[in-house]
């Protein structure tokens, strides 16, 4: 009887930006897959690698950290922390990188498999763990690493000196990749290349600025999803199509009084921090049942890059969230609160993080004291599910609804 | 109008009647938690207590880890706005609230009016919370309710330098063997939690008067502690372990539209 009430569930949208973006992510992995069959050299890269590069040159590639995300969310966390932990990986290090490093020594994982790659790529400019994950992969596998070195930057803006310091990494990698894989840059590519990739980065930030209105008219749960695209795919012309295709849908929505924040929205916050992965459906479960909307996340805006020419290029890559100083990552923060109407910050103190999460109980303070907004933190973790606790997030959680209903007048006190 | 309120804490369910939101009718205390009969005892007892039947109660809000599970409740709220409620009701000037609880610590900040207007609570880590204090005070074959007493008797307290419950515990026992006396070692535990919880109320910002709520307050040594590390007078209600469940009934009671 159950099955026979049960609605089935509606064929996708061929022209919906869901189903263009998931379909550009599950092609992804696909794609490389297929290049390696077919005997092409592919390889890893980190996700604020200056994707530019290997897409100019034609190469395939595809990012562990979105594997390692994946592989969390679908259970497998665990299970590949552990090997990681059992060949003597310290279980205080990035989750992420102990996820990776697994997969690397068990290249088989059905939760989300990818092909095992004839070089690395990696850019400091998120983390420094990244380094040495990246030359424990290269080391166990016995392939080349291309290193790009972007220093954290204590200033508001990225000096030329900088700029010439990181302009001869990108020459040398392009010269390496070359060396490698015989494939040849080309003027003309990268200004195709660079087009799509303002193009993909101009209509996300666009489209995840559409909170701004009230009600918001998506999920912020929804971007942690699109994500993948902009970190994947944003120099491909496909995914500038469907970047214009959601930002069309939310106008849309906006008029139309559309969301899919399929509940009221009473409340409206930015989380700050990766997705608690394994927990994703409590996380989000917590909140939307409370009618709150995480409208706003910096995470999201990392990855939308605009520039004219490669010096612009490379200045965008020197000012991404993870590289630049507290107080300019401060002020981002506070604007993205005002521009979107914030009333509460949730805080994902997240255990694989140390970089991320080390400045947040100050920077977060700050962002409380401007904003006239409450701020709460809750302990989790990206990729590992044994630091999450549900009970314990659902306790602060409730705690920052019942400040922000006090405020608007409700009962509280 | 009688309201109640339910505080199902992971160790003890506490339970408050409250009559017109001002006066206290009955409370009980039962040494059981969630997922145990705790709750439902607790209740039973208020109604042997007052006489009402469930029906006559208006409102019942529960509060605590167990607050989702307790099927007699009308509504539920966090436990940090259920102490902040009591908290103002038993100290009106209480502006920063801490309360030491089963499995978390929490440091709430009131505004001038009693009501929340942030809070700060304990990382995934049972060190600085009553567990930490149930566990130690098994190994000296102590009830927790004597560790204050104790404490008080010491004239230098060791130094627990351990964060983790565990090693703590090996640490106690080391310096039990090395011939430290036990009140010195108490007195050692007290400050260890008292250090902990004193950082997160650094960091939530402690405003005057600081009142402590939940079943630790009773602890002197814990009390003392953090008075030290915080610089300020620590003031406490004798009620300070139905905190929770006074201010889960008070809740009950704003609910019907009574401000008290």
């Amino acid at each position: 009887m159950a099955e026979e009430t049960k609605k089935a569930r509606p064929a996708p949208d061929p022209n919906s930006a869901k189903y263009k973006l998931g379909q550009i992510a599950a092609k992804a992995y696909t794609d490389v897959q297929e290049a390696k069959a077919r005997g092409e050299k592919i390889g890893w890269i980190s996700s604020n690698f200056p994707v530019e590069i290997p897409e100019t040159l034609g190469i395939p590639v595809c990012y562990p950290e979105n594997q390692a995300a994946a592989i969390a969310a679908r259970g497998a966390g665990q299970r590949l922390c552990e090997i990681s932990e059992g060949d003597g990986y310290s279980n205080d290090i990035c989750a992420y990188a102990r996820i990776s490093l697994a997969y690397a020594k068990i290249k088989d994982a059905p939760e989300q498999n990818m092909p095992m790659p004839d070089f690395v790529l990696c850019c400091n400019n998120i983390c420094n763990c990244m380094i040495k994950w990246y030359e424990n992969l290269a080391k166990e596998l016995n392939i080349p690493l291309i290193m790009l070195d972007i220093p954290f930057n204590p200033d508001y803006e990225v000096s030329d000196a900088e700029v010439a310091y990181v302009k001869g990494q990108f020459l040398e990698a392009i010269r390496q990749l070359e060396e490698i894989t015989g494939k040849k840059w080309t003027e003309e590519k990268f200004q195709e290349v660079m087009k799509n990739s303002c193009r993909t980065s101009r209509a996300w930030l666009e489209a995840t600025a559409c909170a701004k209105y009230d009600p918001s008219p998506f999920n912020g749960f929804d971007l942690l999803n699109h994500m993948a695209v902009m970190v994947t795919a944003r120099g491909k012309a496909e995914a500038a199509d469907a970047m214009e295709t959601l930002l069309k849908e939310y106008e849309e929505n906006h008029k139309t009084g559309k969301s899919t924040f399929r509940t009221e929205e009473k409340y409206r916050i930015m989380f700050e921090g990766i997705a608690c992965w394994p927990w994703l459906r409590a996380t989000s479960t917590g909140l939307k049942s409370r009618g709150i909307n995480m409208v706003t996340t910096i995470y999201a805006d990392a990855f939308g890059f605009i520039y004219d020419d490669f010096d612009g290029m490379i200045r965008a890559y020197c000012k991404v969230p993870n590289a630049i100083n507290l107080e300019l990552a401060r002020d981002k923060r506070i604007k993205l609160c005002k521009d979107n109407g914030v009333e509460g910050l949730l805080v994902h103190v997240n255990r694989s993080c140390k970089l991320w999460s080390g400045f947040m109980n100050e920077m977060s303070r700050q962002i409380g004291k401007a904003c006239d907004i409450p701020v709460v933190s809750f302990d989790g973790d990206q990729a590992d599910p044994r630091n999450f606790s549900e009970a314990q997030y659902d306790t602060r959680v409730q705690g920052l609804m019942e400040i922000m209903e006090s405020r608007k007048g409700g009962a509280q006190a | 109008m009688f309201t109640l309120g339910i505080d199902i804490g992971s160790t003890t369910s506490k339970c408050v009647l409250l009559k017109d939101g001002t006066h206290i009718v009955a409370q009980a205390l039962v040494d059981a938690g969630i997922g145990t009969e705790g709750p439902e005892e607790a209740f039973q007892s208020i109604l042997a207590q007052s006489g009402l039947s469930p029906e006559e109660i208006t409102r019942k809000t529960a509060t605590g880890y167990g607050r989702t599970r307790w099927q007699g409740a009308d509504n539920e709220i966090s436990e940090l706005t259920a102490h902040a409620l009591g908290c103002h009701f038993l100290i009106p000037e209480a502006r920063t609230v801490i309360d030491i609880g089963g499995q978390d610590a929490k440091v709430i900040s009131l505004d001038e009016k009693g009501r929340m207007s942030g809070f700060v609570m304990n990382d995934k880590c049972a060190a600085g919370t009553g567990r930490f204090l149930e566990v130690m005070a098994g190994i000296l074959k102590l009830e927790v309710d004597q560790l204050g007493d104790l404490a008080a008797q010491s004239v230098q307290p060791v130094n627990i330098s351990s964060t983790c419950t565990v090693f703590a515990e090996s640490e106690v026992i080391s310096q039990l063997a090395n011939g430290a006396d036990r009140a010195d070692v108490v007195a050692g535990i007290c400050q260890s939690v008292a250090g902990r919880v004193a950082a997160l109320a650094k960091r939530a910002g402690v405003r005057q008067q600081v009142c402590m709520s939940g079943g630790v307050a009773r602890n002197r040594g814990v009390r003392e502690a953090l008075s030290q590390a915080l610089e300020v007078p620590v003031v406490w209600s004798p009620m300070a372990q139905m905190a929770g469940a006074l201010g889960a009934a008070l809740h009950a009671w704003q609910k019907c539209g009574k401000p008290t």
